[in-house]
């Protein structure tokens, strides 16, 4: 079995947002990266299957991002995935999501994956279309927001667990296949510094626009989003502290949600 | 290309999500605007209840592809029937809930339909020359941003929940039926089992009121007086990050970065500060209030109405006072 994991470096969660004065992004100077909270849980996954099974052959991280993504690509090896591709060209950059999978999927189309992983969304966009598009674009079934995952013993198929409003449903799915990872898969180990050390001399093949046949071309006919005028979140009206005792503070709070708010 | 707008009113059981039917909305909008018609479209297995919930929205006509093979979601079935109905009808924009099926379904539905797609959008505008602009948040709510689309080419859009209101009188839209065409190797995903969580509580991405806790709850005992408060208010319990860590609540009803992300129209926070990985997930949320002993909370600078103080105190007062609402 060879597994895929596709993963996205982004602004830490923590990082401060700030917007460039032109609106077009935002300002990415002194901002701190780090892999997708959402791709760990994927990465630790794929680890842990190759971990546990006999028949996985490799698991390879795949990103597509700028040269310090490589900081990224270094720890899901140090984590435990045997090699690592980056899709690295400024071309790269100007993809929406959809056109990305596309590029992803053209690069992985002949690897002969059986399992690719990825995570439900990632923090930067929120947007989530990466696992689902490149589900289509290699003719894969997917499971989305999969919380529970059983291959079985022949590595032929599995049962996947996924999170939907007020349920959880179980579905069995032939491989290959892709699944979107969700909190509650797996956390991810914290790569130790012998691991990173040794990660540094895992095979990584770098490939640029150069490198992918049919590339741009291959985009042409897909999506064709774009992001403009970063701004602010809208602000919130400046909210109201009720004071006075326990009682009064909330029969006051209470009116407010009724006559003022209406949402009670 | 015609100038409809299509709507896909994603439902299960039988029930139409809430949100789809907020989606005629902005539908009628742009319909407006395009000089088109407002098209819903359900995707399922005996829909008729749920069909007659659109049809009271006003939508001008209403599509059912119904077939025992699409009585449970899965992405290859349904971006099959989806794809076919946006086939048929051509529409200029497509919108979808930004729940879980609209989040997992619009990106193979836009690919395999040569469309351009955005995801959990708040704002849809189109001009005289049609030109589609929306605004999404993004960054975990921390910015926000227009997105253009390629000229020409039909945009499909999943809207974020409670953002609109759901318009209502209407009533006799004509219905059609689309037989379901599977496309080869549509039967792989297969769903064995649909378990409810949560018991009889709603789930927080469910839920029109949300209550929630933190560690300042300081055991799951404790999150008692949080479900009773939300049994009066027929609300979801949901709990920060912090609360679930510590194992007071299960992960499923965790709030923020990486737990849910909820638009509810009101969400009430017992002794959660605020980090930013859970305003992230909740500041969408149409009324904020924040109950805490520590004036400095975080939280206190996106919510609504404060109260500053022993949440112990202020919850049994506020479960006792809706109470005697009713």
């Amino acid at each position: 079995m060879k597994i895929l994991v596709v993963f996205k470096q982004v602004p830490d969660s923590t990082t401060t947002i700030k917007i460039r004065p032109d609106g077009a992004d935002i300002d990415r100077t002194g901002v701190k990266f780090d892999l997708n909270p959402f791709d760990e849980f994927a990465i630790e996954q794929a680890v842990q299957l190759k971990e546990k099974r006999s028949d996985v052959e490799s698991v390879t991280a795949l990103t597509v991002g700028p040269a310090h993504a490589t900081e990224s690509l270094r720890k899901a090896l140090a984590v435990g995935a045997d090699q690592g591709i980056h899709l690295q060209d400024d071309a790269f950059g100007q993809l929406d999501e959809l056109q990305t999978a596309a590029l992803i999927g053209a690069v992985v189309k002949d690897g002969g994956y059986d399992l690719i992983l990825t995570g439900k969304q990632e923090i930067d966009l929120d947007s989530g279309q990466l696992g689902p598009a490149l589900a289509e674009c290699l003719d894969l079934p997917h499971i989305g927001a999969v919380v529970k995952l059983e291959v079985a013993a022949d590595g032929k198929s599995f049962v996947a667990h996924r999170r939907i409003e007020g349920a959880e449903e179980i579905v069995a799915v032939p491989l290959p296949a892709l699944i979107t990872a969700d909190k509650g898969l797996c956390e991810m180990r914290y790569p130790s510094l012998p691991n990173l050390m040794k990660a540094k001399r895992k095979p990584v093949e770098t490939i640029a626009a150069a490198g992918v046949a049919g590339f741009p071309a291959l985009t042409a006919d897909v999506g064709g989003m774009k992001l403009h005028r970063f701004q602010p979140p809208p602000e919130r009206p400046p909210g109201r502290i009720i004071a006075g005792e326990p009682e009064e503070a909330v029969k006051e709070l209470v009116r407010l949600l009724r006559e003022e708010a209406k949402a009670l | 290309m015609s100038n409809d707008i299509l709507v896909f009113a994603e439902q299960r059981n039988d029930t139409v999500h809430p949100a789809a039917l907020q989606l005629v909305t902005p539908a009628r909008a742009l319909a407006q605007k395009t000089g088109g018609k407002v098209i819903a479209c359900l995707i399922g297995d005996a829909i008729n209840a749920a069909a007659d919930a659109v049809d009271q929205t006003g939508v001008d006509q209403i599509i059912c592809v119904s077939d025992p093979a699409l009585a449970h979601y899965s992405a290859l079935r349904y971006r099959t029937a989806l794809a076919a109905v946006m086939e048929k009808v051509a529409p200029k924009i497509t919108l979808a809930v930004a729940s879980f099926m609209g989040r997992d379904l619009v990106p193979r539905v836009a690919l395999r339909t040569k469309a351009a797609s955005a995801v959990d959008v708040v704002d849809i505008q189109i001009d005289e020359s049609g030109a589609v602009d929306v605004t999404r948040p993004l960054y975990n709510g921390k910015a926000s941003c227009h997105v253009d689309f390629a000229a020409g080419r039909p945009v499909i859009v999943s809207v974020r929940a409670n953002t609109f209101a759901a318009p209502t009188g209407g009533g006799g839209a004509p219905r059609e039926s689309l037989a379901f065409q599977p496309a080869p190797g549509d039967d792989r995903i297969t769903v064995k089992e649909v378990a409810r969580t949560g018991g009889e509580v709603k789930d927080v991405t469910e839920a029109d009121i949300i209550v929630a806790g933190g560690r300042a709850l300081k055991s799951e005992d404790n999150f008692k007086i949080l479900y009773d408060l939300a049994k009066v208010l027929d609300a979801a319990v949901g709990a920060s990050r912090a609360a679930c860590d510590a194992g007071y609540q299960p992960h499923s009803r965790q709030v923020g970065l990486t737990g849910k992300t909820v638009t509810p129209k009101l969400y009430l926070a017992f002794g959660i500060s605020g980090a930013i990985q859970h305003l992230a997930g909740m500041r969408g949320s149409k009324t904020i209030v924040a109950v805490n002993t520590d004036p400095e909370a975080p939280l206190f600078k996106v919510a609504d109405y404060g109260i500053v103080g022993d949440l112990f105190k202020v919850v049994p007062a506020f479960t006792e006072a809706v109470r005697q609402l009713k």
